[in-house]
């Protein structure tokens, strides 16, 4: 479901960049000096000093900063991970009534962990689940688990496993999910408290998913400006777990495909077109109220201030979209390339009108308005896990959107996008699943999952 | 064997203290006098004429006065072998001399050349004396040094039988040997390994050759049996190769630095190894008997931490209840796939689906991170 927003590579510039214009052969003049400033600002975060030359180390960004390097200018090199957000080296705050990682304005990079509980335990997973509690409240707040990454007795490894010593907190957050294979019959006596919205997704016309790259007992969202500091994350929750989870999939995502702050330039997905223009703004509180947290009246008191989330891994055909003619890529969307703005309008903002768009326009079929108003909030990220078999890059969107409810939000409008889009002729679905996402840990006893477990 | 050289038990302390007994067996003369001690060997006694004497060069004057061959050894109190003489015969005598240091040692006599031996305490007096470990510490690496040996022991004659079936030619018989041959080394690799000089000669494959290195070993003879179905004279040369290769890993493994720590991380190495080259199914690429080498890996750990656990679950009980659950766990596993527990013989691995792969490798991952704190515990 890459919808009507997207993504821009690594390259999540500020505002005013003019287009898509002149990225690459270009050397340094395209970029603004305002976000070279940004850059030495994550330095300056709380608590860690951050060498921030090391933005070039990233993956997601290293073979554009270190392209731009190579046209010429260190400047242009060290946009590379530079988050476009004022602050990217600042800490998110970890406690409050929601988890953070959903209305927070949405870092540059990703990396997603499903887990499969191995423990048939309860108080086991309750244990696992505190010690995961301790550890993102330190990792977030840009400290090293346990007693750290050196210093401790020389004949037991580290608690910390240390690549992110050093680094700014990145604006991380970590995101915990429940996925339906938790609440299974004789499992951990959760049967009975598993909600109704957290359904499983039914097959779509025209997924291709892979077993092993869909579901998963529990996932952790990991979300950073910094790549390594978000895979540092996943990394020390990964080894805490051993014996009681295993990871079952996970992905690494970069160049945010959804914006979550409309004042902020929109970014492109991977088929070069915005994404996430009309996406529900993190500060817009009647939207994410009525759209996003759940209530404890809608039948499940534990989920109260929690969300549920649906994950797709959208492969997209990279080669055959590239070969598509402009005329044909802006009618599939229904917007233009360069702009951004809807069929017959002018400006990226401006309110659509459906009727000008083709009837299987990709933005006409996913906007509100043929939907019942169902509106998502999308956090997606562009992937590329190298190319496949046949020499095509394995890339495309790692969808992620949270809703009060998959079956008023997720699902009627994948039915839809599945029958109709245009999209489809250039994408597949390989990966899927679903988890309710439980409220926010509300302070330094709390810990992550407490309401469902007490 | 893995890829890098990490030796967990360094092999330059094999190095010394194989320097250190300089080996100066010189036969007859004894001349007596100052850093002398006599020996006498008896059928039911070892008799010392110093129970403490001075460090520096020590001679041992051995007299065998029983009825059987004998071996004279001295030893650290972990059973590290100082200095040893082997084949002393009834009525013969043999000086021995080695430099050594302060500290607590032991005199073995060994009629009949078996056994723990007929042992006496001594002591060597002087400044710069090694830090001593608990009596708990020395049981636990002497019982894990014969557990050792005794692999070893078996592997021998395993081995002979596995070149034999090479040099009949029979290529079944062969295959049929291959597996069972190695297990003793696979328990017990991380020692094995310390002896930098064998590792590289019986269990290299083919993508850890060096350049201008010849492949010899098991996996050279894997192949020819499984990939090439060949058994030409190069392939009946090296099966004596390999046999005599290990016979020189049997003569070392007295000589081989055993710590407490060494033992706990060796338990951790052998799981590594179950992780990287077992799981992966790299090891025995051609035979596909990865899952016997896995289990002697992993009977190889438990055994080390089955020694360590007075100490451990005395330092940190969570940690040994958590270890104690793991190893069944994963024993419990792997047992899934053998029709007879008490058998070695194991699905092949080319039959194990990826999912079930998995499985295995969540399994080893649950046992290697708690394995991994071990040896802190046992330090603490």
């Amino acid at each position: 479901m890459p919808d009507e927003h997207t993504t821009s590579g690594a390259d999540t510039s500020g505002a005013g960049r003019p287009g898509v214009t002149g990225d690459t052969g270009d050397t340094g003049t395209v970029r603004d000096t305002g976000d070279i400033g940004d850059a030495d600002a994550r330095a300056d975060g709380p608590g860690r000093t951050a060498p921030s030359r090391r933005a070039l180390l990233g993956w997601g960004g290293a073979g554009l900063a270190l392209g731009a390097a190579a046209a010429g200018g260190t400047a242009v090199a060290l946009r590379g991970d530079v988050a476009g957000t004022a602050g990217a080296g600042t800490a998110v705050p970890f406690h409050g009534p929601h988890q953070a990682g959903i209305a927070t304005p949405v870092q540059d990079r990703l990396h997603f962990a499903a887990f499969d509980v191995t423990t048939k335990d309860r108080a086991e997973l309750v244990a696992l689940l505190k010690e995961w509690t301790a550890a993102a409240r330190l990792m977030t707040a840009g400290r090293p688990v346990g007693e750290g990454g050196f210093g401790g007795l020389p004949e037991a490894p580290p608690d910390d496993t240390g690549e992110a010593l050093g680094l700014a907190a990145s604006r991380l957050t970590l995101t915990v999910g429940f996925g339906p294979g938790l609440f299974a019959k004789d499992r951990f006596g959760l049967a009975g408290r598993r909600p109704d919205a957290l359904v499983d997704l039914e097959p779509f016309p025209g997924d291709n998913l892979d077993r092993a790259r869909s579901g998963g007992d529990l996932c952790v969202q990991a979300c950073a400006d910094d790549p390594q500091v978000a895979v540092h994350a996943i990394r020390q929750l990964a080894r805490i777990g051993f014996g009681r989870t295993a990871v079952r999939w996970s992905q690494l995502g970069f160049g945010k495909t959804s914006s979550t702050t409309p004042e902020a330039q929109t970014p492109r997905n991977m088929m070069g077109f915005k994404d996430g223009t009309r996406n529900i703004a993190g500060t817009d509180t009647a939207a994410l109220g009525r759209h996003v947290w759940a209530a404890a009246r809608d039948g499940s008191p534990w989920m109260a201030g929690g969300s549920y989330l649906v994950a797709r891994r959208i492969r997209m055909n990279i080669e055959t979209w590239d070969r598509t003619s402009l005329q044909e890529q802006e009618d599939i969307f229904g917007r233009d390339k360069g702009e951004g703005a809807p069929v017959g309008r002018s400006n990226e903002h401006d309110e659509p009108f459906l009727p000008a768009m083709k009837p299987d326009a990709h933005v006409r079929l996913a906007h509100p308005d043929s939907n019942g108003g169902a509106r998502l909030l999308r956090r997606g990220y562009s992937f590329t896990d190298g190319t496949d078999g046949l020499g095509r890059l394995d890339a495309g969107l790692f969808f992620l959107a949270y809703q009060r409810d998959p079956r008023t939000g997720f699902i009627p409008v994948q039915r839809r996008l599945a029958r109709q889009d245009g999209l489809n002729e250039y994408i597949q679905h390989v990966g899927s699943a679903v988890f309710a996402v439980p409220p926010g840990v509300r302070d330094a006893s709390d810990w992550w999952g407490r309401t469902l477990f007490s | 064997m893995r890829p890098s050289v990490r030796p967990l038990l360094a092999a330059t302390a094999v190095v010394t203290a194989l320097t250190t007994l300089s080996a100066c067996a010189e036969k007859g003369s004894a001349k007596g006098g100052e850093g002398t001690v006599r020996v006498e060997a008896k059928d039911t006694a070892c008799e010392v004429s110093a129970k403490e004497f001075a460090a520096g060069k020590v001679s041992l004057e051995v007299e065998n006065k029983g009825s059987k061959v004998t071996e004279v050894y001295v030893l650290f109190p972990d059973d590290r072998i100082v200095t040893e003489r082997e084949n002393i015969g009834p009525g013969t005598k043999a000086t021995i001399t080695a430099e050594i240091k302060p500290g607590d040692y032991a005199i073995a006599c060994k009629p009949g050349m078996t056994g723990d031996g007929i042992r006496q305490q001594v002591k060597v007096t002087g400044k710069g004396a090694a830090a001593k470990r608990s009596p708990e510490q020395d049981a636990a690496v002497a019982a894990y040094r014969s557990y050792v040996l005794a692999q070893a022991e078996e592997t021998l004659p395993r081995a002979r039988a596995f070149a034999a079936a090479v040099k009949s030619g029979n290529l079944a018989a062969a295959q049929q040997a291959y597996a069972p041959s190695r297990i003793g080394w696979e328990r017990t690799e991380p020692v094995a390994e310390s002896f930098g000089d064998i590792d590289p000669k019986v269990d290299v494959r083919a993508d850890g050759l060096e350049k201008g290195q010849t492949w010899t070993g098991w996996h050279r003879l894997e192949k020819a049996l499984w990939q090439d179905k060949k058994i030409g004279p190069e392939e009946k040369k090296l099966a004596d190769t390999l046999v005599a290769d290990l016979t020189v890993w049997q003569k070392k493994v007295g000589f081989a630095e055993i710590t407490p720590t060494s033992m706990a991380n060796g338990a951790k190495e052998l799981l590594d190894e179950v992780a990287s080259g077992k799981v992966t199914g790299e090891e025995e690429r051609y035979s596909h008997t990865d899952l016997v080498d896995f289990k002697a890996n992993l009977e190889g750990a438990e055994k080390s931490y089955q020694l360590l656990k007075p100490v451990a679950a005395k330092n940190d009980p969570a940690l040994a209840k958590n270890l104690d659950a793991r190893f069944a766990a994963l024993n419990a596993l792997l047992d899934t796939y053998r029709a007879d527990k008490n058998s070695y013989v194991f699905t092949s691995y080319d039959k194990v689906a990826p999912d079930r792969r998995k499985e295995l490798s969540d399994g080893v991952n649950a046992l290697a991170e708690p394995l991994s704190k071990l040896a802190a515990a046992v330090v603490k």
